[in-house]
């Protein structure tokens, strides 16, 4: 996620300070993840560099906090160009889990049972996401319904290949 | 539209009906199997005039006797035939001795030369008979040694029991009219055809109208097999592009091929049935397989008319759906069902009967197009009412147990689907009431009351007068199963010998056996009675006749027979007796003779008598007393008393609707229970999942007992209004005091509801099979 | 006879169940708690569909026990495994299972029905599910004229109508959107906890299987317990 234009859009509302911005941001997209003020200040400062945004003002007392950012004509064209850019559908191809399973095949321990533990793990993580859905709000609903996609997904890859093991050793054996 | 197009869907249609897999295949046989069953009872109505014309024809092609009253002389080309018809059991023997006055003698249809004295020819059933072990009996009764079989030209059915056998001096024999000599075989001038009378047309008309139309309700239901299932088919064509009215196009040409098939199945079964035809035997009437052959004009018809008919019936039953290319819709709230129109074909029905209300007795021609249309818009109206009564009923029905609930709401859902299966046997039923209760009705016209009083006698044998009367009545009492005889000899006197303008009846016996005839009093040997009470001018004839010191004539000879007549005089001191009836019913006039007071001479003019009680307890005691009689004299008159005779004709025109009535009615219930066994299993899914939560077999056992008994006990409610309607319209219409026949409505309807009973055990294997759990499997 | 966990209300051991040549369950084993929701998970043609027809008695298993509250199924006779099923038992399948021509209350009250209540309380009961399952308003509708969630929350309501102690759900979410199956998941286990009722889920759907408490895969017949290899 690009914290740049994820900061420039909540910009695009109009003039805040650092603090502000920096609560905005965990309130709506930080979750378990909140950001740092240092990287609410490296970020803005480079954004400043590049003309996305301007100072609108400084409070008395200093220091960097204390500085209120309005975004510029041109920063507004830079989230507009953001948001029409489609993301890049990420592959996954390199797996640690397809790793781990060869890797077993290869030395002959039982892959069976990674596989298996990996699957229990994944449905433990998709048991806790569940509740949390059931008791938060549709933010929250959204946000786990997002994982818990990816994770069946994965799970899903698990019992596809638990139940192609015998033909994947056969490769691996070669 | 063109016919091209119509060909086409048409042809598309039937391609459908047998490619849809397996499940297609089932139910063009399914219809194919309803049809044909139609098919098969249709044919054989076309082929039964024509049979009974058969029949009629080698009947009418072996009569012998002429009854002219006229003597043949003998000549080169004459014969001389004796009928000696016996009965065995309950079956007849059609009996016949032969003696062929010279070489030009004319040969009976069927023979290929005369049996010898002592020798006999018997049809095929009565020789097997001869050759069984039950049939000991009789043969013991025609010991006649067995030189050939009679072929089908000399038979009128193949069941029928007949023999010809070689006779002499048959001409000996005074059988007053069993023995005639003839020169060809065939209709006699005299003798008038057997007309029916306008009535027993009528029943007939009535039976094949009863019996047809609910074979046609039928056909109309079986093209309409598997409905669901070709409703998502149908769809599907839609949704690769076919329009409305070409979709309703296929739909016609699939009905057309269960139909055609349904032709060719329906040959079929009447081609077997009508091999079975001759093993079947009803009430001593059976049927050779060749003489079944329907008239090809009328098959044609029938070819033509049943897949045209499953086309439209399926254009109409597709009148009130939309086929849309996602499912086939049905217009949301069907229209209500009115009731103005199904009440006025019943109404129309009756009006069509009211002008000839009776007519019967009167002038007994009915207009058959009227009757016939009078009947079949009534019965036609059930089909029309009955779904109303179903739709109105059912709705209003509620509460219950769960089998109930489950029943009540299907019925709700599709009361039509469920009226349309039970208006065959409404029909049939209301028919079949209407019919009894006429049959009832006219019974007492047709029945004789014979007056015989069978306490006292059963059996009345009548001997040669060659043989002593005392020898037959010894033989008589001493046969295995004979209780009491009571022998006595008939005569008459007249005032001349030849030719008398009048003659007066005489009975001869022992005291004893005079007391059987006549009251009499203080009666010693040696007296004679003169019967009074008969009315005045009988008691004045006698009186005249036998005047004392006049003489009188036993037996007197006439042109056409010649009697054994011997002269008397009567002898002074008449005694009176008073009437009373013989055992046969008879209460006798003229005079009583003991057996001392008849001259010696006037032996031989006696016709001799035995009456003869039986213990019956002992089986085959009739039979017995045949034999006796039949050794006796081979041409010995056994006559069965019995307290009513009915006419032959009525009987075996109610045997043909009892036989035909059962026919549709196993029939329909049949369609019944196809139609049950495709909806069961189309719930295949839904019976397994009700059984998992714990429903209880009983239940749902219980609901497919009561879906099919609420329809059934409403169509039979009100076809037994409509039967007991037409019944009594019918009966006015003959002028018969209407009485209601409530036997035969509990029987007709107990039979409709015996068919529910049999339908719904037929189907419980199956369903109870369905309900297992592996209906639930997905995988 | 007690190698499966203390305390548990339901307990398989050793299924052995075979259709014709096809071996459906070879040594299957499971157990469940009072108020625990257990998901049975597995490929397509595993056998997962046939233990629960083995548990919940409808298929009686070739070989191997199992015990209801302490009580050995084999023993009972067909009667008594139905009279089981109609009042300690719920369902719920993927489809099917509505009648269709009765009412949705009315299907809702038929096993309370099957067991001889009265009419009017029965659907008072049933109501009350109905309620609770948010689809009040289909009461008087037949089956044919709800959406399919709507006619799964009927069958849901319709499981829990006589209080069962296990519910027995086979693929419930099958025939739904995510959304739909969803809602309907959450109902059902939450109604199952609030009256304490076992749950055996069958389902080839992890996202389903989330719901549960415990999950258990069944492959070519053999059962495996995940929460015991760790």
């Amino acid at each position: 996620m690009s914290i740049g234009h994820t900061l420039l859009g909540l910009l695009e509302s109009g003039p805040r300070h650092g603090y502000d911005l920096k609560r905005a941001f965990d309130e709506k997209f930080g979750h378990d993840r909140p950001l740092h003020y240092g990287q609410v200040y490296s970020t803005m400062s480079r954004l400043l560099k590049n003309g996305l945004v301007e100072v609108d003002g400084i409070e008395a007392g200093g220091g960097p906090e204390r500085k209120r950012y309005a975004i510029t004509d041109a920063g507004i064209t830079d989230v507009q160009k953001w948001l029409a850019t489609p993301e890049k559908p990420e592959p996954y191809l390199q797996s640690t889990l397809y790793t781990k399973v060869v890797l077993a095949l290869l030395t002959h321990r039982d892959a069976a049972e990674i596989l298996d533990v990996q699957r229990s793990e994944h449905l433990r993580g998709m048991r806790i996401l569940t509740d949390r859905k059931r008791k938060g709000d549709l933010a929250d609903q959204l946000i786990c319904d997002h994982a818990l996609f990816h994770l069946e997904a994965d799970l899903r890859w698990l019992e596809l290949t638990a139940a192609r093991l015998e033909k994947l050793a056969e490769v691996v054996a070669k | 539209m063109n016919v091209r197009q119509w060909a086409a869907d048409l042809a598309m249609g039937v391609r459908f009906a047998f490619a849809g897999g397996r499940e297609g295949w089932v139910r063009a046989v399914l219809t194919a199997v309803g049809v044909g069953l139609g098919v098969a009872l249709l044919l054989l109505t076309t082929a039964l005039p024509n049979a009974l014309s058969q029949r009629d024809d080698r009947g009418n092609a072996r009569q012998d006797f002429t009854y002219s009253g006229k003597q043949l002389p003998k000549a080169d080309n004459t014969l001389v035939v004796a009928n000696s018809d016996t009965t065995f059991r309950s079956k007849d023997v059609r009996g016949r001795m032969l003696e062929p006055d010279g070489a030009k003698a004319p040969l009976p249809p069927g023979l290929t030369k005369f049996p010898a004295t002592g020798e006999m020819v018997v049809s095929p059933a009565l020789d097997k008979l001869l050759k069984s072990g039950s049939g000991k009996l009789l043969r013991e009764r025609l010991p006649y040694k067995i030189t050939g079989t009679i072929a089908q030209t000399g038979l009128i059915g193949p069941a029928e029991l007949a023999y010809y056998a070689g006779g002499k001096d048959l001409l000996q024999h005074r059988s007053g009219g069993n023995v005639e000599r003839i020169n060809y075989f065939g209709p006699s001038p005299n003798s008038t055809p057997d007309n029916l009378d306008p009535i027993l047309l009528l029943l007939i008309l009535i039976v094949f109208v009863v019996l047809l139309l609910p074979v046609g309700v039928f056909i109309a239901a079986a093209v309409r097999f598997g409905g669901d299932r070709r409703d998502q088919r149908l769809a599907a064509l839609r949704l690769v592009g076919a329009d409305g009215r070409m979709a309703r196009r296929i739909a016609g040409g699939e009905a057309l091929a269960g139909a055609l098939l349904g032709l060719v199945l329906g040959t079929g079964f009447f081609l077997a049935g009508r091999q079975l035809a001759s093993l079947i035997e009803v009430r001593d009437i059976s049927m050779f397989p060749s003489d079944l052959n329907p008239s090809p004009l009328l098959a044609l018809a029938v070819a033509v008319a049943v897949p045209a008919a499953a086309v439209l019936v399926t254009l109409f039953a597709l009148r009130g759906v939309v086929i849309e290319p996602l499912g086939v819709v049905r217009k949301a709230k069907p229209p209500r069902r009115r009731l103005w129109w199904r009440l006025l074909m019943p109404l129309v029905g009756l009006a069509m009967l009211y002008p000839m209300i009776g007519q019967g007795n009167t002038n007994g021609n009915f207009n058959q197009w009227l009757v016939i249309g009078g009947t079949v818009l009534l019965l036609v109206g059930i089909t029309a009412l009955l779904p109303w009564i179903v739709e109105a009923t059912v709705a209003r029905l509620n509460s219950g147990s769960v089998s109930w609930q489950l029943a009540v709401r299907r019925l709700q859902l599709s009361s039509g689907t469920a009226a349309r299966m039970v208006n065959g046997i409404a029909v049939a039923v209301a028919g079949a009431i209407a019919l009894q209760m006429l049959f009832a009705g006219v019974e007492g016209d047709y029945t004789k009351e014979t007056g015989n009083d069978v306490n006292r006698a059963q059996i009345e044998v009548s001997v040669d007068g060659g043989s002593s009367l005392a020898q037959a009545n010894g033989q008589l009492a001493r046969t295995k199963g004979v209780r009491h005889t009571s022998p006595i000899s008939l005569t008459s006197v007249a005032d001349r010998a030849k030719n008398p303008d009048g003659s007066v009846e005489v009975a001869v016996g022992s005291c004893a056996e005079l007391q059987e005839v006549a009251r009499l009093t203080g009666c010693r040997d040696g007296d004679i009675y003169r019967i009074t009470g008969g009315g005045a001018d009988l008691d004045q004839q006698t009186a005249q006749t036998a005047k004392a010191g006049r003489t009188v004539y036993f037996d007197p000879s006439y042109d056409s027979s010649p009697g054994h007549t011997v002269a008397w005089k009567v002898p002074a001191g008449l005694k009176k007796a008073t009437h009373r009836e013989d055992p046969t019913g008879y209460a006798r006039d003229g005079l009583l003779i003991t057996s001392g007071a008849l001259p010696a001479n006037a032996a031989q003019s006696l016709d001799q008598h035995v009456f003869v009680t039986l213990d019956t307890s002992v089986p085959d005691a009739t039979d017995y007393v045949r034999n006796t009689a039949a050794k006796l004299d081979p041409l010995a008159d056994v006559f069965t008393l019995a307290a009513t005779r009915q006419s032959a004709q009525f009987t075996s025109i109610r045997t043909g609707l009892l036989v035909g009535a059962t026919c549709v009615l196993v029939l329909i219930g049949a369609s019944l229970l196809v139609s049950q066994l495709e909806q069961l299993r189309e719930r295949r899914k839904l019976l397994s999942a009700l059984v998992a939560f714990g429903t209880r077999r009983r239940t749902l056992s219980l609901s497919v007992l009561w879906q099919t008994a609420i329809p059934i006990g409403l169509g039979l409610a009100l076809a037994s209004t409509v039967g007991l309607t037409l019944g009594a319209v019918l009966l006015k219409m003959t002028a018969t005091p209407v009485a209601i026949d409530w036997a035969s409505v509990l029987m007709m309807t107990g039979i409709g509801g015996a068919v529910v009973l049999a339908v719904t055990l037929l189907s419980l294997p199956p369903l109870l099979r369905m309900m297992r759990p592996d209906g639930l499997r997905t995988e | 006879m007690t190698t499966h966990p203390a305390g548990s209300l339901l307990a398989a051991e050793e299924l052995r169940k075979a259709y014709g040549p096809t071996t459906a369950l070879d040594g299957a084993e499971f157990s469940i708690h009072p108020g625990e929701v257990v998901a049975v998970m597995g490929p397509s043609g595993s056998g997962k569909s046939t233990l629960l027809h083995c548990l919940a008695g409808i298929v009686p298993p070739d070989s191997g026990s199992i015990t209801y509250n302490g009580q050995e199924m084999a023993t009972m006779s067909d009667a008594q495994r139905s009279a089981l099923r109609r009042s300690e038992f719920g369902f719920v399948f993927q489809f099917g299972q509505l009648v269709p021509e009765l009412t949705c209350v009315e299907n809702v009250a038929l096993p309370l029905r099957l067991n001889g209540t009265h009419r009017k309380e029965a659907e008072r009961a049933a109501l009350h599910w109905m309620e609770r399952l948010e689809v009040d308003d289909l009461a008087k509708k037949r089956p044919g004229e709800v959406s399919g969630g709507q006619g799964q929350r009927v069958a849901v309501a319709r499981s829990l109508v006589t209080n069962p102690r296990v519910l027995f759900a086979d693929e419930p979410t099958g025939a739904l959107d995510s959304l739909n199956g969803e809602r309907v998941m959450e109902l059902l286990t939450e109604a199952a906890r609030s009256t304490n009722a076992a749950v055996v889920l069958v389902t080839h759907e992890a996202r389903v299987a989330a719901y549960s408490d415990r999950e258990i895969v069944v492959r070519d017949g053999k059962s495996k317990d995940m929460e015991r290899i760790v």
